[in-house]
């Protein structure tokens, strides 16, 4: 019974490393030739590492990530006077926080914001170049596109925290800060203003699809694994010549169930939850404090959440009088 | 018949944990066994439960029914069946559907001669139901301690408990089980990506294959972990979602009852710091 179960890779083979396939058409940049392999890597997944491509968006991509994580590193050394020790002790308190609100749109003096923006503006460069070095590597490699659409959808999280959002609000200090600990305060900090984000239906829709992805990718993996003695992980060799790899792992959900994905649609299914996880995330975002002041107060006027009974006193709102954004 | 066209030889009897050949058929598409009339059991018992819960409650809109568990001073005994009994039967029902669910799905992998992935899988869900509603109430002393049956009730719970611990962003086993939330939907969406793109060239071009699939993950960062890779990964993150929900939330009272954020002071004292 135990050689059904494949949890680890038992046999590994030792032979030159795979060179990848050509690109077409050939670019300026050619493929690295260097490759490794690891062991324990082997254990779980293929044991070679690389070779890499770089590519003029990825090295662009690789130098501007690298400028935001300097500025944004340095940032944090300098707010413990750079103190290497303090650095290391305090790291997981320390940030780099966008600008006051009483700046706007306008571009904040670095020490009170400026550095912040430039930050993002680096990570923002470097994700979108990192977006088309990934689209022109599936054309290179006359694949479909799909993966840049993926990222694409997690991207369009990225742009609504840290800037169509702010622009909207009329002030970059809508944004995320850049820390461990910031921007779990933040999160929790937004969640309140906006009167409970558990109560925003598009916040409600994305973790759905956060957990539906996570079910999906359970089921779909436990189920290539279990057929993995029949060759169930060929999956692209298995949609377009079926063998008893699919038709089990078909039965099995069949007969669990009453229904199966086929061993293409399943990968359609897992697209869809994990782009829709985000996409539906940064709508939620979006709508809060634009169209939407606190989706409590929001899901009471619309009948879905009960209204209960106030517990103190009412206050004035603090955002009304305090000259932030509104 | 509801069959697919290769369907019949798969057909065969075997397999069962409990019941030999008594319970060994099928219904429509659905295998039964021992674990399936279980299942229906606890399935409809509960679902009814829940209806007459909502029946003798004050609302039918959808959103704001609420079956909730008894009061916290009904402790860990049993309360009366408009008081928090119909929770503890609803309970009852789900821990046995779901775990009648597994094990007929044990059923299943043994019929088909599969491995045993999907219920060992489901079985971290399963854990992580079974810590929220029945282990840490049995440790915090009261069933109250579980959240209630509800769309938007079971909301509120997450809220207000989150609030009790002042920052539940701050419990470690959160930080890690979020993680590998995260982790999975983002391995999840890099692997459905490419097996369709492998799949779905631009037209006029072949489908292509593994070494397509390799090339472009070895290309654009550097490593392909493998069609079987894939797979092992993936099920080991979404596991581990699973697994690092249970614990996040079983220390949280049983073990820790102030605010999360202060739970770090241990870092700032250590002695490394002096």
């Amino acid at each position: 019974m135990a050689e059904y179960q494949n949890l680890f890779t038992r046999v590994q083979v030792e032979a030159p490393h795979y060179p990848g396939v050509p690109h077409d058409p050939k670019g300026v940049w050619s493929r690295g030739v260097k490759a490794s392999a690891n062991y324990w890597l082997g254990k779980i997944g293929d044991a070679q590492i690389g070779p890499f491509y770089l590519g003029s968006t990825g090295v662009i991509s690789i130098i501007c990530f690298i400028i935001a994580f300097e500025i944004v590193g340095l940032n944090m050394l300098a707010s413990v006077n750079w103190n290497p020790l303090q650095f290391i002790k305090q790291l997981p308190w320390l940030a780099l926080e966008p600008a006051a609100p009483q700046y706007g749109l306008r571009l904040p003096p670095l020490q009170h914001g400026g550095w912040h923006l430039m930050a993002g503006f680096f990570l923002t460069v470097s994700v979108l170049l990192w977006w088309v070095r990934t689209y022109m590597l599936a054309r290179k490699l006359r694949m479909g596109t799909h993966t840049a659409w993926a990222f694409a959808s997690a991207i369009w999280l990225f742009l609504v925290l840290g800037f169509i959002r702010p622009v909207l609000m009329g002030s970059w200090s809508e944004a995320v800060p850049y820390g461990i600990f910031a921007h779990l305060d933040w999160t929790a900090a937004f969640s309140l203003r906006y009167g409970n984000l558990l109560y925003n239906p598009f916040h409600a829709l994305s973790i759905v699809f956060l957990y539906g992805s996570v079910l999906l990718f359970a089921m779909h993996a436990g189920t290539i694994m279990a057929v993995s003695r029949y060759g169930g992980e060929r999956e692209v060799e298995q949609v377009l010549d079926r063998g008893t790899a699919s038709e089990r792992a078909a039965l099995f959900w069949r007969w669990t169930m009453g229904f199966n994905a086929t061993m293409e649609s399943v990968h359609r299914w897992a697209w869809w939850f994990a782009v829709l996880c985000t996409l539906t995330g940064g709508i939620g975002i979006l709508l809060t404090g634009t169209a939407v002041d606190n989706w409590y107060l929001w899901a009471v006027k619309h009948g879905v959440a009960p209204s209960y009974p106030a517990t103190f006193d009412v206050l004035p709102d603090p955002a009304l009088n305090s000259g932030g954004a509104q | 018949m509801a069959m697919l066209n290769f369907e019949r030889k798969y057909r065969i009897r075997g397999g069962t944990l409990v019941g030999g050949d008594l319970f060994d058929f099928w219904v429509g598409a659905f295998y039964v066994g021992f674990f399936g009339i279980t299942a229906a059991f606890f399935a409809l018992l509960g679902t009814a439960l829940l209806v007459y819960g909502a029946a003798i409650g004050p609302t039918w809109n959808l959103w704001q029914i609420s079956i909730a568990p008894p009061d916290l001073s009904y402790g860990l005994g049993l309360a009366p069946l408009h008081e928090g009994g119909i929770w503890q039967l609803v309970t009852i029902c789900a821990v046995g559907a779901f775990v009648s669910w597994m094990l007929r799905e044990v059923e299943i992998c043994r019929k088909l001669g599969m491995g045993f992935h999907v219920p060992v899988a489901f079985g971290s869900a399963i854990l992580a139901y079974v810590t929220l509603q029945v282990i840490r109430p049995l440790l915090l002393g009261a069933w109250g301690h579980a959240f209630p049956y509800g769309i938007y009730s079971h909301l509120d719970w997450v809220s207000n408990v989150a609030y009790q611990y002042l920052h539940f962003h701050y419990n470690p086993a959160h930080m890690v089980a979020v993680t590998f939330f995260f982790t999975t939907v983002l391995a999840l969406a890099l692997h459905g990506s490419l097996v369709l793109s492998a799949l779905n060239p631009a037209k006029g071009e072949v489908v292509k294959g593994a070494e397509h699939e390799n090339t472009f993950f070895r290309d654009n960062i550097g490593y392909s972990i493998g069609t079987l890779g894939i797979h092992r990964f993936g099920l080991l993150l979404a596991i581990n979602a699973g697994v690092w929900s249970a614990i996040c939330i079983v220390i949280s009272g049983p073990f820790w009852t102030r605010s999360w954020t202060d739970w770090w002071a241990w870092w700032l004292n250590l002695p490394i710091w002096n």
